[in-house]
């Protein structure tokens, strides 16, 4: 059963990963011949201020979006998965930005958020008047509120499905023992939604690191290198410099790092068998 | 490889051969070009004076019309230069019965990863649409396009001697031909708003001075001195290519790009750089330029609205905001001349910047059969009349010799007065810079072009950006 997953994952998982590390040991420029080089790429790579600076955004917009992300999507779903009047409807509504590809959001906000023919400037608004995507903090802001409007209600709706897994007895006994709802979600509903937290996380940190064409269309990794992710490093290395071999040491970083982080993740949940519901 | 060696090489046949011939430049019009579509041929290419023999117009050489076969045709997308490309290819295939020519338009941005990748995977097209320079010569070092040396100093010599010869500069690699510049040339241009003059009553400039001095003033009557679409970058580059040919003369970008270590240490180099940045100190630049993209054209919309009193930009973008601008070209408030020159600077006040020419490129990788298709449409209907008129109707100067009375005779005024100016700055500059960052290689192009981005956005000083420019040199 699993060995049609096996084959699809060896053809376009492992085979290019491989693919991908022997490059970052060879001098290629994308159309001719490739030539071994040793370490030179990554001694490339690795002596370049432009690392550090691209990993330190990296880790902004990743720590930054799921700083936001995650409060949100456990408010909205827990929101959802209740039964008040009208949840159908703002669920149907909550749910469009997913809908919505990286690129078209990108480029409607970069419309909406131009200085002189944007939403500021035509409603006269002067709020909303101001180089957003052209300053350092305004432009990295701007990502990490789009990348989050964007990505809200999928985890929304992960939690969601987390908060109705709890079982109702909990609730139950909680207002017993005369819990409100406030301590209900902070005693009840927040530790059952643990694991929940850390998929969702990972999701979202793994996921950050692989931001492209939203920032490639807003910002181009501008203005200067304020927002220039590890993504963005690396196809500005590859495709316009035509470097393949630092471009594909980038890559394999992007690799190590994400797996790094899912695992660290993983370990924060705990190993154990440990249960977390009643009577366990 | 050698990439120093075979750069001088390059550079040598630029400058000799547009020495020997007449006409300099020609730019190639970058249609609404994106990420570096400016950039023409190498360097300098000094203004001779008799003009070749200028067929105006006229049937390509060979009369041939015999081939059969087919043959793939990938170009940039884009009004109205797809139009014109469209065309061609339409007449090609009604002309020659028996031969087909399939084109697929891709977006400027899109076009330059897809056709490296198909290159590099060798499923190139037939006929390779690119700007020379740098990126031409990638191809040359992987074998990947037809050397058309023979070519074109054989059947197709009637064809060759109607271009300018400047334009070949950029074609040129190891003192071998390897594209033809078939489309237009087009010069970087600084525009100007007469409205916005007229409002603070002041003169165009004439010097970097009278630039500096009008800054200020628009700035007091809430108008932005300069439109600029920052974002992308080679956009920027226009300012520092005509400021380093104002202040330090043609030889500074000729040494960078002759390999020559420790090139950009050149002190009119620091000037240069500084002066770019006190123009962004001072608020030279329009709010936000460095999120406006020019792909989008919203550089061109902010100042034909008004919001922006000048512009440095190709002049491919006089069609655009023509067809765009509502009234403002046809109204006469569009005013237009070179680039001002810079007190006690060294540069010749006639030497322009942009692109000599688009180039036509076949793969090496294709069969006979496409190879004689793909010349037989170079031959044929790339600068026959139909072309030309065609070309001319953009607004755009066709890469042809002796077409000024031509360019004259247009019936619209506003059109004729255009062209003819972009002719004679074509003509008749002393050198016709090719864009940087088509001229060099692309990874000292996009180290240049990161660089440039962060000048404007005061990231790097002065002395960091040589640094960091002298570390890529010959790179």
């Amino acid at each position: 059963m699993a060995i049609p997953a096996l084959v699809f994952f060896i053809a376009f998982g492992v085979v290019p990963l491989v693919g991908v590390l022997a490059l970052s040991f060879a001098r290629w420029d994308g159309i001719g011949a490739i030539h071994p080089a040793g370490f030179d790429s990554w001694h490339a790579v690795l002596t370049d201020p432009g690392l550090p600076h691209a990993l330190w955004v990296t880790f902004e917009v990743m720590f930054f979006s799921w700083a936001v992300q995650t409060p949100a999507s456990i408010l909205i779903g827990v929101f959802l998965s209740g039964h008040q009047r009208y949840r159908e409807f703002l669920a149907v509504l909550y749910f469009v930005p997913l809908l919505l590809s990286s690129a078209a959001l990108a480029v409607t906000y970069k419309a909406l958020l131009d200085p002189n023919f944007g939403l500021g400037p035509g409603l006269h608004f002067g709020l909303l008047t101001r180089d957003w995507l052209g300053s350092g903090g305004l432009a990295m802001g701007v990502i990490i509120f789009v990348v989050s409007w964007q990505f809200i209600p999928f985890h929304a709706l992960i939690y969601q499905g987390g908060v109705r897994q709890i079982p109702a007895s909990m609730y139950e006994a909680a207002s017993l023992d005369g819990a409100g709802r406030v301590r209900q979600f902070f005693s009840i509903t927040l530790p059952q939604l643990k694991y929940t937290v850390i998929t969702s996380s990972t999701l979202m940190v793994v996921g950050s690191l692989t931001f492209f064409d939203l920032i490639y269309v807003l910002t181009a990794g501008g203005p200067g290198d304020s927002t220039r992710v590890l993504a963005l490093d690396m196809y500005q290395q590859g495709f316009q410099a035509n470097l393949m071999g630092p471009a594909s040491a980038i890559a394999v970083i992007i690799v190590l790092v994400g797996l790094v982080l899912a695992l660290v993740l993983r370990r924060l949940g705990g190993r154990g068998v440990e249960s977390q519901l009643e009577g366990a | 490889m050698d990439p120093t060696t075979s750069r001088r090489t390059f550079l040598r046949i630029a400058a000799g051969g547009a020495a020997a011939a007449g006409l300099a430049a020609c730019g190639s019009s970058g249609p609404k070009s994106s990420t570096g579509s400016t950039g023409s041929g190498a360097s300098a290419a000094p203004a001779g004076s008799s003009a070749a023999g200028a067929s105006t117009g006229a049937s390509a050489a060979a009369g041939g019309g015999s081939v059969t076969g087919n043959a793939s045709y990938w170009f940039l997308n884009g009004q109205p230069q797809q139009g014109v490309r469209e065309n061609q290819v339409k007449r090609f295939n009604s002309s020659h019965k028996g031969a087909s020519l399939k084109s697929t338009e891709f977006q400027n941005d899109a076009y330059k990863q897809k056709i490296k990748t198909a290159i590099g995977a060798g499923q190139a097209p037939t006929l390779i649409w690119g700007w020379g320079g740098g990126g031409l010569k990638s191809y040359v070092d992987a074998n990947q396009v037809v050397d058309l040396t023979d070519w074109v100093n054989g059947p197709a010599a009637s064809l060759k001697s109607k271009i300018f010869p400047s334009a070949f500069g950029a074609a040129t690699v190891n003192n071998k031909v390897y594209a033809l510049p078939v489309e237009t040339v087009t010069p970087i241009i600084f525009y100007y708003n007469k409205n916005a003059f007229e409002k603070i009553g002041a003169q165009p400039p004439q010097s970097w001075g009278d630039v500096m001095d009008l800054v200020p003033k628009f700035n007091a009557k809430g108008i932005a001195p300069f439109s600029l679409g920052g974002q992308s970058r080679w956009t920027n580059m226009m300012w520092l290519e005509f400021l380093l040919d104002r202040v330090g003369g043609s030889e500074v970008f000729l040494n960078v790009f002759n390999g020559q270590k420790g090139a950009w240490s050149d002190p009119s180099v620091e000037k240069m750089l500084t002066m770019v940045q006190d123009l962004v100190k001072q608020k030279g630049f329009i709010k936000g330029f460095s999120s406006i993209t020019a792909d989008s054209n919203a550089d061109l919309a902010v100042f034909y609205s008004g919001k922006a009193a000048m512009m440095v930009h190709g002049a491919w973008t006089y069609g655009t905001m023509k067809s765009q601008g509502g009234n403002f070209v046809k109204s006469g408030a569009l005013g237009y001349m070179n680039f001002p020159p810079v007190d006690g600077g060294k540069g010749d006040p006639s030497d322009t910047t942009g692109n000599p020419g688009q180039y036509l490129s076949i793969s090496s990788k294709s069969s006979a059969e496409e190879q004689a298709v793909a010349k037989q449409f170079l031959l044929d209907n790339t600068l026959d009349d139909a072309s030309i008129k065609d070309w001319v109707g953009t607004g755009a100067v066709p890469v042809v010799q002796g077409t000024r009375d031509q360019l004259a005779a247009q019936p619209d005024k506003m059109d004729s007065d255009w062209l003819t100016f972009n002719y004679d700055i074509a003509s008749k500059a002393k050198v016709f810079q090719q864009s940087w960052d088509q001229a060099l290689p692309p990874t000292q192009a996009e180290v240049l072009l990161d660089n440039i981005a962060k000048l404007f956005q005061l990231q790097v000083t002065p002395q960091q950006w040589i640094s960091n420019m002298n570390a890529v040199i010959g790179k």
